[in-house]
């Protein structure tokens, strides 16, 4: 889980804001995530950790600024955007999965309608993918009989299904009850240690101090403080990170 | 009149005075036909302007947008009868229909108006519908599938719309009872439907009353069942819901 010097993402000088700059939910954020690297984005509730990870694949619209991925400006409205997310999967609080497919539709439907795969490729890779996770079983059922931790480990499939170069995760074990965090962060952590490059916003700390390279703090839209775990956890600078941890640990 | 004359003395306003039957059944039966012809066509024809009209009124672009609106707007506050007034005498007066009988009783230079008055009118009231189905589909659906990479006409195709779809079945089945229901306004331009031949057997037969109550059982024994059974056909399709 060699992290290279390589840049995937850089975000530089990012603003968001609604009601004609009335509400500030990103307030010039600078980040950049190497391919390899897992970052994890912590912070208080409203703190612009998900609008930014959102921002990421222009799920939400910067009002300035560029998100630089594999080297071009995904906020440049001239961008063809849907052809660079398809390299960027992403995970969501509510998993999303889609009610009226199957398991199985659900992972191949991208693949095969982007045309990166022929109904029987999707189909063997989809297979595999459920191997991997233990749902092989689960393959020709609908979302609706699964439980929280098995839609969740679903959607991440789904996802990877597309071969991305990075995985978004927006808050992904917040929905679920407390005995099916594990299984999702198991799989996350078993991404992690396969080299996929990660951005993880989460209030799983014990996540993020094992698994990230990397963590970044965020409060009222800014990043106040970001580096290695052990920086942050162990020796943090900023106030309102020190009250943020005394708080959630 | 005691009550047990309802059945002995069949005069001409009794309720079940059916003796015109036997001469006007066949009468009854085309006009049964007519009437689901007319209606099943027009919110078939329907559904497509609907759905792109629905599309039209999502759209973030304020001149598409507001043609749909307006549309909307003129179709659905204004009455039917009207409608079907202007397009019969307008718009037909400068299209040449053959007299052509369909299926020997249907006069498709009468039928195509009615057709394209109901359908016109019924994509108002469907494209509300639709666009009520597609905004009910969680924000989640189309984010999920524009994250995969998905063009944002794929996501509605693959993903929303079938959603949207099935959240306004029972809408849609009420749209095709009302069509049955709201078509009897074409007798009024002598198309043959059930209505027009009730009117037409109390003229001729001079029984007054029981044509029409004929007429009302004829437009239940369609409306009822056929909304138990896209009832039923929903019910089954929720089987993959959440």
């Amino acid at each position: 889980m060699a992290i290279s010097n390589d840049i995937l993402i850089r975000v530089e000088h990012l603003t968001k804001s609604y009601n004609d700059g009335a509400v500030l939910a990103l307030n010039d954020c600078n980040v950049e995530v190497r391919r390899g690297e897992v970052v994890a984005i912590i912070g208080p509730s409203g703190s612009g950790k998900s609008t930014l990870l959102r921002s990421l694949n222009l799920l939400e619209t910067p009002t300035s600024g560029a998100v630089y991925f594999d080297g071009v400006n995904l906020a440049d409205p001239s961008m063809n955007i849907d052809r660079h997310r398809q390299k960027m999967g992403m995970v969501f609080q509510h998993f999303n999965l889609f009610p009226h497919k199957t398991v199985l539709q659900n992972i191949t439907m991208a693949p095969v309608n982007l045309k990166k795969k022929t109904p029987s490729q999707a189909q063997a890779q989809a297979m595999a993918l459920l191997e991997r996770i233990g749902l092989s079983d689960k393959a020709n059922e609908y979302p609706n009989m699964l439980s929280g931790g098995q839609k969740q480990r679903i959607a991440i499939v789904r996802a990877l299904a597309m071969e991305p170069e990075v995985m978004l995760f927006d808050e992904p074990t917040s929905a679920l009850d407390p005995e099916m965090v594990g299984e999702v962060l198991d799989l996350m952590r078993s991404l992690a240690k396969d080299g996929m490059t990660m951005v993880v916003v989460t209030h799983e700390m014990g996540f993020a101090r094992e698994v990230a390279d990397r963590v970044v703090f965020m409060a009222n839209g800014a990043i106040l403080e970001q580096g290695t775990p052990s920086q942050i956890f162990d020796a943090p600078k900023d106030p309102r990170l020190r009250d943020f941890l005394a708080k959630v640990l | 009149m005691p009550w047990n004359d309802l059945f002995t003395n069949m005069g001409n306003t009794n309720f079940f005075n059916f003796s015109f039957l036997p001469k006007y059944a066949t009468a009854f039966v085309r006009g049964f036909e007519y009437t689901l012809l007319l209606a099943v066509v027009s919110v078939l024809l329907a559904v497509v302007p609907a759905l792109l009209l629905a599309l039209m009124r999502l759209s973030k672009n304020r001149l598409v947008k507001g043609i749909s609106g307006a549309y909307i707007a003129l179709f659905r506050s204004t009455p039917l009868l009207v409608q079907l007034s202007i397009i019969y005498f307008g718009l037909f007066h400068y299209i040449e229909l053959p007299r052509i009988l369909l299926f020997g009783f249907i006069a498709i230079n009468r039928f195509i108006p009615g057709v394209v008055a109901l359908a016109l009118n019924s994509s108002a009231y469907v494209a509300e519908i639709f666009r009520a189905g597609i905004l009910a589909v969680d924000k989640g659906q189309m984010e999920a599938a524009r994250s995969l990479g998905l063009s944002a006409w794929q996501s509605m195709r693959l993903v929303v719309l079938p959603q949207a779809i099935k959240n306004v079945l029972p809408a849609l089945a009420n749209e095709v009872v009302t069509m049955v229901k709201e078509s009897s306004i074409c007798s009024v331009l002598g198309m043959a439907e059930i209505m027009y031949t009730a009117q037409a057997v109390a003229g001729n037969s001079y029984i007054t009353l029981a044509p029409y109550v004929l007429a009302a059982l004829i437009y239940f024994c369609i409306n009822y069942p056929a909304s138990k059974a896209i009832e039923a056909v929903e019910r089954r399709m929720r089987r993959g819901d959440k």
